[in-house]
């Protein structure tokens, strides 16, 4: 198996259960002519089927649980699951609000978690490169 | 065998072999890893490498295959072999790198025209098989989109077939026909005009064929969701990307076919037939670069998507009545002259 092809074709599907919609800007900010992450193959498509990596961000509000869960589900093996932003890592603004079922690493497991409350561009490009480091080491322990 | 195909050299019969299975996909995904690249310049972006189609075709082969519960699976997995089974038969019956086509003694340009819809017939029943909302949307416009540049398509063969057909005796439909008389000698001035327009018609219908912006209404990512193939993954997915990428490498050899069937190595006078071979299949790389500029990758970057109602309108008022212009011009330009 080429983890090279796969490193570097990575097709990212973003989720959103509940944000502020501040990470979601950030995300599309990376596909900009400034950051511009399609160099490395990275592309927003718009069906988890597609996805190799999920971008989740937001708190998980409790009626969003069974659809993180579906959505995990319908994306395709292998994937990395990336935590953008505080409030998907640990609650951030919303922590222990009485509407929340998360944070994101409760309902599914999680590769990268990308601080910041928006993270910045460069973060979430940065956590990208960690997907990558996490990969090779499945790798070597012959996991993937 | 041979006489069966017209061809009676054995070493013609391999490179034209070679030229159809290998050497068309090769550069059908370099091509698009090319146009993602200039896509991305003109946009000020750095852009993927040019190697990109195959990272990402070796990327879908190593996920998983997931065909989803309320899906018809005969059906849902024929889909995409159909649909590339049918792209690679497209290659057998157009001229490939300034050579004949493998089966072009036995199929005419009618032929081509009922081939490319076989494609998109496989994409709309595997869009259908999937079960999923999204994609049976996404079926339904790809079926509006076929039966809309239906008919500015056929206009123009046909006017092409029947200037062609006046001033030789073999079948005018056969793209070998076309290509021993280039519509640009047979015509006048106006007639030059005329076959402009022709040529404008069949790259806005190329766009269509391909599913490019602004016509991909059936792929539509920010709309449905990508549309058609909302469900596939991994292996059939790569499929369908494998199928798009040579179904628009031969729709775009088509109207090099049609239009520019010009080889380079007897204008320049190169007579060993090995050289001449290598010269004429770069020359045709080239046209076919040329056309895939304008009618893809430009127009991909300068355009947004259109509405449903308008890309039926285009191609079914407008675009016909612009290639009814184009063959009228070339009928005047028979009487003037
Ligand atoms: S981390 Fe901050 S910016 Fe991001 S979604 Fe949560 S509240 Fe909004």
């Amino acid at each position: 198996m080429s983890l090279k092809a796969f490193k570097r074709a990575l097709w990212v599907y973003h989720l959103n259960t509940g944000s502020c919609n501040g990470c979601d800007i950030e995300i599309l900010a990376v596909l900009t002519p400034r950051y511009d992450v399609e160099r490395f193959g990275i592309r927003l498509v718009g069906t988890p089927r597609h996805a190799d990596v999920l971008l989740v961000t937001g708190p998980v509000i409790k009626q969003m649980v069974p659809r993180v869960k579906r959505i995990y589900a319908q994306t395709p093996d292998p994937k990395v699951v990336m935590v953008i932003g505080n409030c998907g890592s640990e609650g951030g603004v919303f922590y222990e609000s009485y509407n929340l079922a998360g944070p994101i690493d409760q309902i599914i497991p999680v590769t990268v978690y990308v601080p910041g409350c928006p993270p910045r561009p460069e973060a979430i490009i940065e956590g990208v490169a960690k997907a990558w480091v996490k990969l090779e080491q499945l790798e070597q322990q012959g996991v993937l | 065998m041979l006489n069966l195909l017209g061809i009676d050299n054995p070493l013609e019969l391999a490179v034209i072999i070679v030229g159809s299975f290998i050497l068309a996909p090769v550069f059908g995904m370099l091509y698009r890893g090319i146009d993602r690249k200039l896509v991305a310049r003109m946009q000020g972006r750095i852009g993927p490498p040019i190697i990109q189609p195959f990272r990402d075709i070796r990327k879908l082969l190593m996920k998983e295959n997931i065909i989803p519960d309320g899906a018809i699976q005969w059906l849902f997995t024929a889909a995409p072999f159909i649909a590339l089974i049918a792209s690679a038969l497209l290659l057998l019956y157009i001229p490939l790198f300034g050579r004949g086509a493998l089966l072009g003694g036995t199929g005419d340009a009618i032929l081509v025209l009922y081939l490319l819809i076989i494609p998109s017939l496989a994409f709309v029943l595997g869009g259908f098989a999937s079960s999923s909302p999204y994609a049976t949307v996404g079926a339904q416009r790809e079926m509006v989109l076929m039966m809309s540049y239906e008919f500015p398509l056929a206009v123009v063969i046909v006017t092409l077939a029947s200037r062609i057909g006046l001033v030789t005796n073999a079948n005018p439909f056969m793209l070998a026909t076309i290509a021993a008389n280039p519509i640009w000698n047979l015509v006048g001035p106006l007639g030059i005009v005329g076959a402009l327009i022709l040529v404008f018609t069949l790259i806005v219908v190329t766009i269509g064929e391909a599913a490019k912006v602004p016509f991909d209404i059936a792929e539509a990512e920010t709309e449905i969701a990508g549309g058609l193939l909302v469900e596939y993954s991994g292996r059939n997915l790569s499929l369908f990307y494998l199928a798009d990428i040579i179904k628009a490498f031969a729709m775009v050899s088509l109207v090099v076919a049609l239009f520019f069937p010009y080889n380079l190595s007897p204008l320049v006078g190169i007579g060993i037939p090995v050289l001449a071979g290598i010269v004429d299949g770069l020359f045709f790389l080239i046209k076919v670069f040329v056309v895939m500029f304008l009618s893809i990758t430009l127009i991909r970057t300068a355009m947004a998507r259109f509405k449903i109602s308008q890309v039926s309108y285009i191609y079914i008022i407008a675009m016909t009545l612009i290639a009814l212009v184009g063959s009228i011009l070339i009928g005047i330009d028979l009487l003037v002259f």
